[in-house]
């Protein structure tokens, strides 16, 4: 097991998920590729995600209107943000050829707003890009293990 | 507000509770009058269960709910639909627990009772020790009547009441209207967004028909659209208009332009529209259907509202199922052309995820705002919901009655058919 790798993999995806925590939008949206996408299914069985109806299938336009809308304080769904911890465990590298490597974790995610503590678990898959400074996001898949539940309002990035 | 209304009056007499401009709160958060409701409405009337390419093929079936009862909608060995009450006639179990699929039979997993598409009883395991006390033929899966327009399936309990069809009236035309956003390849429902909120259902049904709201709640949604887009948005003071269609039903037309889908193809091509026409030349399609393509694609300028429990709402199918008195799950059911070019479902697609379900950016809006009626409302106690916008300007129609696009016609339309099958 090639645990360098692991290891740097694991702390670009930590950065990730403390970057979401508090609100480092700016920051966050650096860390992609620019064909990069951010996927959260519907159908677990999916694969084909671009021509099948998922939560969130954002690429940078995209991404940049979600973190405007979360910041805009125009909707109020927002406002009050949610405030959020995730913790991000279980890192396994499942490709690598040198240059694009395929990661996958577990991350469990507690929200609260107003007078509610939610909680959303769900299998990450991260298929980086090495670059200059450590890696950038080719894809993120985000699948939640309920997700074809019936779900309440997500007000953050999953 | 004077009008008090004694409390030990509230179960035993709708009537009272909605009046010409306003309904009375406990509308809202009396759980006897949702037990009522159940019973009086969604257990007596034409309620929505499914659109007919959710279950295109024999066997195809898919479950849901009528009010709080568990059903199957299926397509039997002969293409016939059966809409059939989930439950085992042995014991009462689910025969079934899938969301959709496909399937031979519904076979019970206690006991194995198994059961044809079409509800009847088939098998019996170990049928000795009933001897000739058990008739099969008395034993099928409960089956409802069932009806259907538009590729639209409806079920109902009641063999009493009107046909379907004329239960929908003038609402008919609306549905054809909203069909041809299939472009001519037909409509599709390959999936859904479903999520809960904690408020009652008819703040849902009152939504649909609401174009008030929209330039406040979806504020950060038009925030993140087009010029174009954003001034076809800009309804609220324009030419559109709201209007009853008889039996709770109505239409809240909010961008004229876009009731007939199939008129006007030869003007010229939006902007926003021009890559996906590109792409769709560029992959033969000739010039007659990519304009027809592009007309459709982003769906109609409507919102028509089916009482008691579905909505043709723009570009879905919006379907509401009450919980309880203060829970209601929603699915709003994307719609694409069946067999188009995929660059055009992509589009519808990421169209629906852009507005629709719980990481849209209006779905959640919408959610927070029905929230906080249910919150809000629990405050006073002889308080009530208004409903008296658009009154002034009203008149009679064609089919009804019309007002100005933000009017409350329609939810008054929904509240008055509330009204008459309550006392029923």
């Amino acid at each position: 097991m090639n645990l360098q790798l692991l290891q740097e993999v694991t702390a670009f995806i930590w950065q990730e998920g403390d970057m979401l925590d508090h609100g480092e939008y700016d920051g966050w949206l650096t860390l992609w590729t620019e064909k990069g996408t951010y996927i959260i299914p519907i159908d677990p069985k999916a694969t084909d995600f671009e021509n099948t109806l998922n939560y969130a299938y954002d690429d940078h336009h995209m991404r940049q209107l979600r973190v405007q809308r979360l910041i805009g304080g125009e909707s109020i769904s927002t406002s009050p943000q949610p405030r959020t911890v995730r913790t991000i465990s279980r890192f396994r590298v499942l490709f690598d050829d040198g240059v694009n490597v395929t990661v996958r974790c577990a991350q469990n995610v507690r929200e609260f707003r107003k007078e509610t503590l939610k909680h959303y678990s769900a299998d990450l898959v991260y298929e980086l890009v090495r670059a200059e400074r450590g890696f950038r996001i080719q894809r993120k898949l985000v699948s939640l293990i309920n997700s074809d539940d019936a779900l309440a309002g997500i007000g953050y990035i999953l | 507000m004077s009008n008090l209304i004694p409390a030990i009056n509230l179960a035993v007499d709708p009537a009272e509770l909605v009046q010409s401009d306003r309904v009375h709160t406990s509308l809202y958060n009396d759980p006897a009058l949702f037990d009522a409701e159940l019973a009086k409405i969604f257990h007596s009337t034409w309620v929505w269960v499914a659109h007919a390419s959710e279950i295109p093929d024999n066997g195809s079936y898919k479950t849901t709910y009528i009010g709080k009862q568990p059903v199957i909608v299926v397509r039997d060995r002969k293409k016939d639909v059966h809409v059939l009450l989930n439950r085992c006639r042995h014991r009462g179990a689910t025969v079934c627990e899938h969301k959709k699929g496909k399937t031979n039979s519904f076979v019970c997993p206690y006991h194995g009772w198994g059961y044809a598409l079409d509800g009847s009883l088939r098998g019996i395991p170990h049928p000795e020790s009933y001897g000739d006390c058990i008739d099969k033929a008395e034993l099928p899966l409960v089956s409802l009547r069932t009806e259907s327009y538009a590729g639209m399936i409806f079920a109902t309990f009641k063999h009493d009441i009107e046909p379907l069809v004329d239960f929908l009236g003038p609402a008919k035309k609306w549905m054809d209207l909203f069909m041809k956003q299939g472009a001519g390849y037909g409509i599709k429902v390959p999936g859904e967004h479903r999520f809960r909120f904690p408020g009652n259902w008819k703040i849902q049904l009152e939504n649909t028909t609401d174009a008030y709201h929209f330039p406040l709640v979806h504020k950060s949604f038009l925030s993140s659209v087009d010029e174009q887009t954003l001034e076809l948005f800009d309804f609220v003071k324009g030419p559109g208009y709201v209007e009853d269609l008889g039996n709770g039903h109505s239409v809240m037309v909010m961008i004229p332009d876009l009731i007939d889908l199939e008129a006007d193809l030869d003007r010229p091509i939006p902007e926003r529209f021009e890559a996906l026409a590109a792409e769709l030349r560029e992959e033969g399609i000739d010039e007659p259907q990519v304009r027809r393509i592009v007309r459709a694609v982003g769906g109609t300028g409507f919102n028509l509202n089916l009482f008691p429990n579905v909505a043709c709402s723009m570009a879905f199918f919006r379907v509401l199922q009450p919980i309880s008195v203060h829970e209601t799950e929603i699915h709003h059911s994307v719609i694409t052309m069946d067999g188009a070019p995929a660059a055009a479902n992509r589009y519808r697609l990421r169209l629906h995820e852009h507005f629709q379900g719980p990481m849209g950016f209006g779905t959640p809006d919408d959610s927070e705002a029905w929230e906080r009626v249910q919150k809000g409302a629990k405050a006073g106690e002889d308080l009530w919901i208004m409903l008296n916008r658009g009154l002034p300007g009203e008149k009679p129609s064609e089919d009804g009655l019309v007002s100005d696009v933000s009017a409350e016609t329609g939810m008054r339309a929904a509240y008055q058919q509330w009204k008459k099958m309550m006392q029923a």
